[in-house]
């Protein structure tokens, strides 16, 4: 199947009071229609700073796409116009918040709110879209989706809110979902029903997926392939049961050996020592490699890049972790 | 970790905390919030008893209110066999030298005018326990313990990322010797990689110190991995308690199985073939919670009985409690 998005040598970058911070290095990525991609990272390696990017949606200053390409569907979406951008945002690619409180308006219903692209970017009626935002409620499992319209956001637990943020996002049936966090700040029985429903809604709609989370768990359920973030590189990159079966680079093992896990009982958690890195100039080293128990020499002077190490699977590393030698 | 003579440390006896809900000019009490209502559970001396469930479910308030932060509603708190609840507040901070917590905020509970030293000795200096010199020294002594540089004593907590600020609360939090420690979600707000270094750091700690923990969290695989026994809260009370293993083999409630069922696990060979358990609808309100069981609104395996009788916390294996009318289905 053909790329849908394909995302080339990204590079974002924010200017503070301590420096310019790089928070993406360089990130390649290809989503096909259809595909749902994970992005695995912890706070700052630069998942989400990927995707508004991606978006546009990154505050300009302080930020600033220093370099790269994101074509969808032929057009650059980096190189668009503020109207031309604005069409796709919302319609075709639509993206939904780890914290659907804030990403609400408090003081409008929610029938206003999941009417307004409707009437923006579709050109419904008010009629239509009424009906419609009532349909997309009850798409996302909200009982009682025509009274409930006349709600504001408070009336919702947080769970459902998420569902109207999911409600609002498919509003134009969009080909791309991008999902920063859903559902880290959701109880896990209520992650679990979001989850079910957002599987639900892809299989039905047939739309592609970015998720980003922090949490190994989710993903491996959810994507079909996975990228790892560290320090705003991609430093490994795998279909899901690949990466789950071979992980490869110090730090995804490392991840995947600090979680315990609910149906296995473990001795000790491996720990990663130290933290993660804000970068304030290009990295000339692995960023990895202060905290990385197999580092040699060439980790401190080269920043090794992503390479082919199995099918489809890459990494980016000079050791081969399974014999601890040079590759 | 379990000890063999088993020794009660603390006994929590129908434990109810009830929040008065007050409204209008003359802020008149129009409701009341059951957060805790009827929770039942002893640690025992150098364990670790997890208290877990979902938001609002009322385990942050038993842990605040074993403390006595809050004054309970009614109900026992017994520790060494003293009932914290018919303490006097003067009495009650001498215990507390004994019974120390760690916060989940490492951002919020560590003030930011105050230096790591002045934070680390403050109970120290509270409950006159030393000169200044000796507690300097303790302090260093304590930085050493939780893996800090004793040099960052002069520091301010804003110079510190999240895992060392809660590793700051740990040394706090030992700092007067004590037997028992509260854990509140002590690694919820910390990353992935840092979690694990806490955690460990705990656990070194539970040894060296001989410390019994109550861990409270929503999260069920670090539960299982830190925990002898766990206490599973719905709605303001407990819905089962059990042994590590038994719990996580064969729970026998309904809430219990839902609750680990919905839990990812990192591997998607092993998340493709489990059974899950998704539950409908949310977590009723603590205001006015559902009547007979109150997990009835939600449970798979409901019947009218449920609506109508509220169900005895009973042991259906021995040491594993179980608050449901039909668990015995699930015993083989």
């Amino acid at each position: 199947m053909a790329d849908l998005l394909d995302v080339k040598g990204l590079e974002t970058q924010f200017r503070t009071p301590d420096g310019i911070v790089h928070a993406v290095n360089g990130v390649s990525l290809t989503l096909k229609e259809g595909e749902t991609l994970g992005i695995v990272g912890e706070s700052g390696c630069g998942k989400t700073v990927t995707v508004l990017s991606i978006l546009r949606l990154i505050a300009m200053p302080p930020g600033k796409i220093v370099a790269g390409k994101a074509n969808f569907r032929g057009q650059d979406l980096l190189q668009m116009s503020n109207e031309e951008i604005r069409e796709i945002r919302g319609s075709q690619i639509a993206m939904i918040f780890q914290d659907p409180m804030t990403s609400l308006n408090p003081v409008l219903t929610i029938e206003r709110q999941l009417t307004e692209p409707l009437l923006l970017h579709l050109g419904m009626t008010k009629v239509q879209a009424r009906n419609r935002a009532a349909e997309l409620l009850g798409l996302v499992g909200i009982p009682n989706a025509k009274e409930r319209l006349k709600d504001y956001p408070h009336q919702f637990s947080g769970g459902m809110r998420q569902r109207v943020m999911i409600a609002m996002a498919l509003a134009c049936d969009p080909q791309i979902l991008i999902a920063d966090e859903p559902t880290t700040a959701l109880d896990v029985t209520i992650q679990a029903q979001i989850i079910e429903l957002v599987k639900r809604l892809r299989d039905e709609l047939g739309m592609a997926i970015i998720w980003i989370t922090h949490d190994l768990g989710v993903v491996a359920g959810l994507a079909r392939r996975v990228m790892v973030m560290y320090g705003g590189f991609i430093i490994e990159e795998a279909p899901v049961r690949e990466l789950y079966a071979n992980p490869s680079h110090p730090y995804t093992l490392g991840l995947l050996g600090s979680l315990p896990r609910v149906d296995q009982e473990r001795e000790r958690l491996f720990s990663i020592e130290g933290l993660p890195p804000v970068l304030y100039q290009m990295p000339a080293a692995c960023p990895f490699a202060p905290r990385c128990k197999w580092a040699m020499e060439r980790c401190g002077k080269e920043n090794p890049v992503l390479e082919t190490i199995g099918p489809d699977h890459r990494m980016a590393c000079w050791v081969d972790t399974r014999t601890g030698r040079a590759r | 970790m379990s000890s063999n003579h088993k020794e009660v440390l603390l006994r929590v006896d129908n434990l109810v905390k009830h929040f008065p809900i007050n409204r209008g000019v003359f802020q008149h009490q129009v409701g009341v919030v059951h957060a805790v209502d009827g929770v039942t559970f002893n640690v025992y001396r150098g364990e670790t008893l997890g208290l877990v469930g979902e938001s609002g479910c009322g385990k942050t308030t038993t842990g605040r209110t074993i403390l006595q932060l809050y004054r309970p509603t009614s109900g026992h708190v017994y520790f060494e066999g003293v009932d914290l609840v018919a303490l006097k507040s003067g009495e009650m901070r001498r215990m507390r030298r004994k019974i120390q917590m760690i916060f989940q905020d490492p951002y919020a509970s560590l003030s930011p005018r105050m230096t790591i030293g002045e934070i680390i000795g403050e109970p120290l200096l509270v409950h006159h326990v030393g000169n200044a010199q000796e507690i300097r020294e303790r302090v260093k002594y304590l930085l050493d313990v939780v893996k800090l540089s004793p040099s960052f004593t002069d520091r301010y907590p804003h110079e510190f990322s999240g895992g060392q600020r809660q590793r700051i609360g740990i040394a706090r939090a030992l700092a007067l010797q004590p037997s028992f420690i509260v854990c509140d979600e002590p690694i919820s707000s910390l990353d992935v990689s840092i979690q694990a270094q806490v955690v460990n750091l705990l656990d070194d700690l539970q040894r060296q110190f001989n410390l019994t923990y109550l861990f409270i969290a929503h999260d069920l695989s670090m539960v299982r991995h830190l925990c002898d026994r766990v206490a599973v809260m719905y709605l303001g009370i407990t819905v089962e308690m059990a042994a590590r293993a038994d719990l996580y083999r064969m729970p026998l409630h309904p809430y219990t199985q839902a609750l680990l069922s919905a839990v990812p696990i990192p591997d998607p060979v092993a998340d493709s073939q489990r059974q899950r358990v998704i539950l409908e609808g949310d977590v009723p309100s603590p205001v006015d919670p559902p009547s007979g069981c109150r997990f009835r609104t939600r449970c798979p395996i409901a019947k009218p009985i449920c609506a109508e009788q509220v169900p005895d916390f009973r042991e259906l294996r021995p040491g594993d409690f179980v608050a449901c009318h039909f668990a015995e289905q699930f015993l083989n």
